[in-house]
């Protein structure tokens, strides 16, 4: 089993150097009677984590504390520019938010543009990885290549060249649609409508995500040892059986992280669908949770309210989250 | 060694590889219509007609967008961030990964935890008290506040910081127990080890991970776009980008240009650490 696991990507893959193994701690030294280095072996570890602590301390775990403060106040600009007091106004943010019906739309967005999302890239990159196990090396190659690309564009330049593409009078897709023949499709906007506006900055997000799926699953299959393989082949196993009796349980924890991290990222997509959608559509019909709570903020002043919803996203996140912290342990990561 | 049974091709398949090249080639249109948008001339962009192609490739936006729209200073304050937060963010990444993998102690599972659980933290959601933060530093430092370079700074070597330490870790262990007890046996205090030997081997380790660390900090819009609100000498590369986005009519050559300069540089790194993509966890920096 550990040599299966070691073939995996995460734990020292194929496609890993060396150094990406899970590592072990080193025994201290100074059980083997060196005394003089005793007191050195107990106090340069807490040295060497200042650095790290300080800045993670200060910069992210201290505004945690202070996003769950804020969202207990009524926060806005009067109270930012000192010319009010601030009010402690406990869970009435919370309450607020849930028993408005936008905030349920933007939750209900999010989880039906996110879910989509993570389905639609799962299913391209697990059927391009299959592809690629069949391909020459030579197209394999082509297919990577270009699939890198489009994971290294920035989200910024990746949304605004899909808008190009899309745009209603100069877009390359419209043109071509006009073009043969479909007349309708001059001057349409594809942002206009609610849905077609989340389709479009779904398809560029899946275009942008699907590389890192298809690159860790195909690496996945080609970890999964050939003996087993060939030995339930010699027992009489088909091809079908195969694939589902082996292959499937080994690529699981495989399966399991991609999914889960694809989630983690559409679930809190936010330049994509600012950009795009001009900041959340029009009327905010496309408002996911994260530019929800940009725009209480920075456009509406409601510090409170946007600290709120950032609460209920990051408990949303954690819970997935934990999900993977406990896959990432199955697939045998040494912490 | 053969190829996996289920993966395995009996006879080659011609219909994969054109399937796979086609495929290929839709992945690959909308970066190549970047560059082509980025170098058709301004008529030919607004024509209506739109080609696949141009006979008369021009340098013209380019020479617009960098020195009448001054993205050359934005790409500058780009630059400048990455040049300051990376090697700050492996500073602290580094002395972290090495206490945390050569070294015994308590709470050392716990700050691995921890560092895990920090680098699934949605950063998005701590604008809000991020923005107030870095307002009160202003107040003291004003290099550091609001509107400056310095938060961006900041912000970015905190969040490249656990990703980092996480990727550091295998590449401070890979450096064997005996090079170590060698180094001490030779009178080596462990600050002198792991700057002296250390360091030098895990180099090529840190390299690989400042690229990932390059890329987030490079690519981020949301605090760019949070932070730097009036002092338009202080933005960074996709706000400029941004900036082109008018409401009546798209400067879409601006844009591509500006697309194109943004995006070569991670295309160019993604090639170097290709290698180290799969990782399961590697795919952390694309938000």
């Amino acid at each position: 089993m550990t040599a299966t696991h070691a073939a995996l990507p995460g734990a020292g893959g194929a496609t890993l150097p060396a150094p990406g193994g899970a590592p072990r701690p080193h025994p201290p030294l100074g059980r083997r009677g060196r005394r003089g280095t005793t007191w050195a072996r107990r106090w340069e570890p807490r040295f060497y984590l200042i650095p790290a602590v300080v800045v993670l301390g200060g910069l992210l775990a201290y505004p945690l504390y202070q996003l769950v403060v804020v969202s207990l106040y009524d926060y806005r600009q009067a109270n930012v520019s000192g010319s009010a007091p601030l009010r402690f106004i406990g869970l009435q943010n919370y309450a607020r938010l849930l028993g408005d019906d936008a905030f349920w739309t933007v939750l209900g967005n999010t989880v039906v543009f996110a879910g989509a999302c993570v389905v639609a890239t799962l299913a391209v990159g697990g059927a391009l990885a299959l592809l690629a196990t069949r391909l020459r090396p030579w197209s394999r190659t082509t297919l990577f290549l270009a699939s890198l690309g489009a994971w290294a564009t920035p989200a910024m330049t990746g949304s605004a060249v899909w808008l190009f593409l899309f745009d209603p009078t100069l877009g390359f897709v419209n043109q071509t649609l006009t073009a043969v023949g479909l007349e309708g499709f001059a001057g349409h906007s594809w942002t206009y409508d609610k849905w077609s506006a989340f389709a479009l900055v779904g398809a560029e997000i899946v275009w942008c995500s699907f590389p890192f799926v298809m690159v860790t699953v195909y690496a996945g299959i080609i970890g999964v040892p050939t003996e087993i393989q060939e030995a339930a082949r010699l027992d009489g196993a088909s091809t079908w059986r195969i694939a589902v009796s082996i292959v499937a349980p080994i690529l699981r924890p495989v399966l399991a992280i991609v999914t889960i991290q694809s989630i983690i990222w559409d679930f809190k997509v936010f330049t994509q669908i600012y950009v795009m959608t001009g900041g959340g559509g029009i009327a905010g019909q496309n408002l996911v949770l994260n530019v929800y709570s940009y725009q209480q903020a920075f456009a509406a002043s409601q510090y409170g309210l946007g600290s709120a919803v950032g609460v209920i996203t990051t408990l949303l996140l954690m819970v997935v989250t934990l999900a993977y912290l406990r896959a990432l342990r199955r697939q045998g990561e040494e912490l | 060694m053969s190829a996996p049974v289920v993966a395995r091709r009996r006879r080659p398949r011609v219909g994969a590889d054109v399937v796979a090249v086609l495929v290929a080639g839709l992945v690959a249109f909308p970066l190549y219509w970047m560059l082509l948008s980025a170098l058709k001339p301004t008529t030919e962009l607004m024509s209506g007609d739109a080609l696949p192609y141009t006979l008369h490739p021009t340098l013209d936006a380019f020479t617009r967008v960098l020195s009448v729209e001054n993205v050359g200073r934005y790409l500058l304050n780009s630059v400048l961030v990455a040049a300051v937060a990376v090697p700050g963010a492996m500073f602290c990444a580094f002395f972290a990964a090495v206490a945390l993998t050569r070294y015994r102690f308590r709470l050392r599972t716990t700050l691995l935890v921890t560092v895990l659980v920090a680098q699934m933290v949605p950063v998005e959601a701590l604008t809000i008290p991020l923005f107030f933060l870095f307002r009160s530093f202003g107040m003291v430092v004003p290099e550091l506040g609001l509107n400056h370079l310095g938060s961006l700074v900041l912000v970015h070597i905190c969040f490249s910081t656990p990703f980092a330490i996480w990727m550091l870790r295998g590449f401070v262990a890979a450096v064997p127990e005996e090079v170590e007890e060698a180094a001490r046996l030779d009178g080596a205090s462990g600050l002198r080890f792991v700057r002296s030997i250390l360091f030098p081997l895990v180099a090529p380790g840190l390299v690989a991970v400042s690229i990932f660390g390059f890329i987030s900090t490079w690519n981020d819009f949301l605090y760019p776009r949070t932070f730097i609100i009036s002092a338009q000498e202080n933005q960074t590369l996709p706000l400029a980008i941004l900036n082109f986005f008018k409401p009546d009519q798209n400067d879409w050559g601006a844009i591509m240009a500006g697309s194109v300069i943004m995006t070569l540089p991670v295309l160019v790194f993604f090639v170097f650490v290709q290698r180290h993509l799969v990782s399961g966890l590697a795919g952390a920096v694309k938000g």
